[in-house]
């Protein structure tokens, strides 16, 4: 059987024309989507944030105060009123002071806005390794006497600085979903790879798996094997744990995108070829079709990151997640668990603040990556 | 249809056994079996451990013995005689504890069901009618913002708001003297009153969902020839949409109560224990943070059951309206 090819020599004659790399052409249509662009930025500041986490926090997530238990957030303030009536720019924050709620014989904090305590940026700390191996010693922001109180956010039932352990908690908790996804995501890869390519029995013994996993209500899975984590694990055994556990059911999904993938492509034109060329399995897999559907499966695995930040959020706040010593926004909820801690201190419902936007902007963010990556889409 | 529901029976059938299988598995997860903690918790509080008694319970649950032995006498307890195991917490049988607590959990899911679908069917058609109209502009950021507020987030905020609005906590199904009346007429306005927070919490995020595919849904049927016709034939409005295209909509609508009830069920058991409500969600948190692992092991099975016997109802609906797939052609 003849079949014509074109000569290489045909090829390397065209003439050069500008190429745009398939990440370029993906970028280009992403742009277009301008939801997702503010979303990406929203997400890459977070992903910030969780970075630098000892930067930013002005203090340490667990240094306590029993002096300004529940103290209500200070806000930050840029400009101060001098003698002479004239505003300056000096940022600063504002003391308390405490009053005796007489009905309920309990001292509460008003803020006092006569006492200024300026707030220095880029003040010197203690020495410290930014995310664990960069050695600094100076933060954001810091006040000039250490027992000055600086809540911004205000502080929780220890007197813990909300701001910064929600800075603190922001890196568990976008950490958790990207690991959890990372792991999902090999698991669907393997699995969810195999089954498409090879189909036949262990195919429909995946996709009943999977169907299985997905018509159950995935908490009380989860609860009941969150519950089943030795006690006296250490943060790190326990984190992994949480992760394996949040994996071992999201991994359905990503195999079901990648399987339909391998379906899909493995009827193309060109995957025939390479077969009909001899090329190993291996081969046609990692040349060939892999690099035709990453764009799809990281829009994928990008859909699956919320799913595994809110699952954790869910787990801790139910106590069954991550425990107390380790921050996390599901931690940090479950102090404002119960409705008399409410009613005193509401601004310990902010982190559900940041799930909320973390969680929008990441939807968005994977529904214009899923768009741009669709060569066929519009 | 008789095959389609045979087919669909099998299926059950084989999904509850995978069901029971992973209750199973999660009752066996933690370290030591139910009988050496009840012995120690006996011995704990000084009590005299009767070796003839823990011999018994052995031989009945098959301690000792390889899983699957000890899987066959579990799941034939449950099916002949009922018997969940022991709750060692309780020191009761475990189906004395969870009927109850269950018939709530399915009243509320079933209420935020028919919410759902009462909010969720006016709003969709209105959006898809009304392409681009500000209501269509509300109801799609709305939606958003539903899906992406973690339910046990807003049942948190509903009860923040309103203890600052109104003063009140709301909390609980029943009022105490309710609490273990018998259903009569104040009893169910009782009820009601309590029960608007859960149910409205929990048909937030499956609202959002519905008008969302009901949208596209209706967008596409309302492009197609047959509403051209119905409409040049002069029917009112009205009737041309809720007549053909309404009804075509629903279809695809009617299958997604497949994933829909998992989710519910799932959130339900967070709201329940925010909302400090008697249904199974904070009873299996409690049995699972006290490792009370029948009673969490029974729980777990069960609202697995339900979600699979839900999804059934659902199937057999979907087919009832659906010729198409009641005959199995594609």
């Amino acid at each position: 059987m003849a079949v014509e090819t074109a000569s290489p020599v045909a090829v390397a004659a065209l003439p050069k024309a500008r190429r745009e790399s398939q990440l370029a052409l993906m970028w280009r249509r992403f742009r277009q989507h301008q939801l997702a662009v503010v979303s990406l930025w929203i997400v890459a500041i977070f992903y910030a944030v969780a970075f630098l986490a000892e930067f930013l926090a002005p203090t340490d997530p667990s240094a306590y105060s029993a002096r300004y238990t529940y103290a209500p957030p200070q806000g930050l303030h840029f400009f101060a009123q001098d003698e002479n009536g004239g505003w300056s720019f000096q940022p600063h924050v504002n003391g308390y002071k405490s009053e005796v709620d007489p009905a309920a014989m309990r001292r509460t904090f008003v803020v006092d806005p006569e006492v200024v305590i300026p707030v220095r940026f880029f003040a010197p700390s203690e020495p410290y390794r930014l995310a664990g191996f960069i050695p600094m010693s100076v933060k954001l922001m810091g006040v000039e006497n250490p027992r000055d109180p600086f809540y911004i956010l205000g502080a929780d039932r220890l007197g813990r600085d909300l701001l910064s352990r929600l800075i603190h908690g922001t890196r568990i908790s976008l950490s958790i979903g990207l690991a959890g996804v990372t792991l999902s995501l090999f698991f669907g890869i393997i699995i969810g790879g195999f089954a498409g390519y090879y189909g036949g029995w262990f195919d429909s013994a995946v996709m009943r798996t999977v169907e299985f996993i997905r018509s159950m209500p995935t908490i009380p899975l989860w609860l009941g094997l969150a519950a089943a984590l030795p006690k006296d694990w250490s943060a790190l055994q326990t984190y992994f744990a949480i992760t394996i556990i949040l994996s071992l059911i999201g991994w359905t999904e990503l195999a079901r995108v990648v399987r339909g993938r391998f379906l899909s492509l493995r009827t193309e034109d060109f995957v025939t070829a390479a077969q009909l060329d001899g090329a190993s399995d291996w081969r046609i897999i990692t040349r060939h079709m892999v690099p035709s559907f990453t764009s799809h499966i990281i829009a994928a695995a990008t859909l699956a990151i919320p799913g595994m930040i809110l699952a954790e959020t869910a787990l801790s706040f139910l106590g069954l997640g991550l425990q107390p010593p380790i921050v996390s926004w599901g931690t940090l909820l479950q102090e404002a668990q119960n409705i008399r801690t409410l009613a005193t201190a509401p601004w310990l419902l902010t982190p559900g603040i940041c799930v909320v936007v973390v969680i929008l902007a990441l939807n968005f963010f994977g529904d214009g990556l899923r768009d741009a990556a669709d060569p066929h889409g519009r | 249809m008789l095959r389609f529901i045979t087919g669909r029976l099998i299926a059950m059938v084989l999904t509850l056994w995978a069901v029971s299988f992973v209750a199973f598995a999660i009752i066996q997860l933690p370290p030591g079996d139910y009988l050496t903690t009840y012995v120690a918790t006996l011995s704990a509080n000084g009590d005299r451990v009767d070796p003839a008694m823990i011999e018994a319970l052995r031989r009945q649950y098959g301690f000792g013995q390889p899983y699957l032995v000890q899987y066959w006498k579990w799941i034939t307890g449950i099916l002949t005689r009922g018997d969940f195991g022991q709750s060692f917490e309780w020191k009761a049988p475990v189906t004395t504890l969870i009927w109850g607590r269950l018939g709530n959990s399915v009243l509320v899911e079933g209420l935020a069901v028919l919410v759902m679908w009462l909010i969720a069917l006016p709003i969709g058609v209105y959006v898809a009618v009304r392409k681009y109209s500000l209501g269509d502009y509300l109801a799609t950021i709305g939606g958003f913002i539903g899906l992406a507020i973690p339910n046990f987030l807003l049942a948190l905020l509903l009860m923040y708001l309103s203890f600052v609005w109104f003063g009140t906590t709301i909390g609980g199904l029943f009022s105490p003297e309710f609490e273990n009346a018998r259903w009569s007429l104040p009893r169910v306005m009782d009820f009601l009153s309590r029960a608007w927070a859960p149910v409205l919490v929990l048909a937030t995020a499956g609202t959002a969902e519905l008008i969302r595919i009901l949208r596209a849904n209706l967008l596409d049927e309302l492009k197609k020839p047959y509403v051209v016709t119905a409409r040049a034939k002069g029917l009112p409005e009205w009737k041309v949409i809720l007549k053909y295209p309404v009804r075509v909509a629903l279809n695809p609508l009617v299958s997604t109560i497949g994933w829909l009830l998992p989710a519910l069920v799932s959130s339900s058991v967070i709201v329940s224990v925010v909302l400090n409500l008697p249904t199974a969600g904070p009873l299996l948190l409690r049995s699972l943070t006290s490792q009370d692992m029948y009673l969490a092991g029974a729980i777990i099975m069960l609202l697995g059951v339900l979600t699979v016997i839900g999804t059934l109802v659902s199937d057999l609906l979907l087919a009832w309206i659906d010729p198409r797939i009641r005959y199995g052609s594609k």
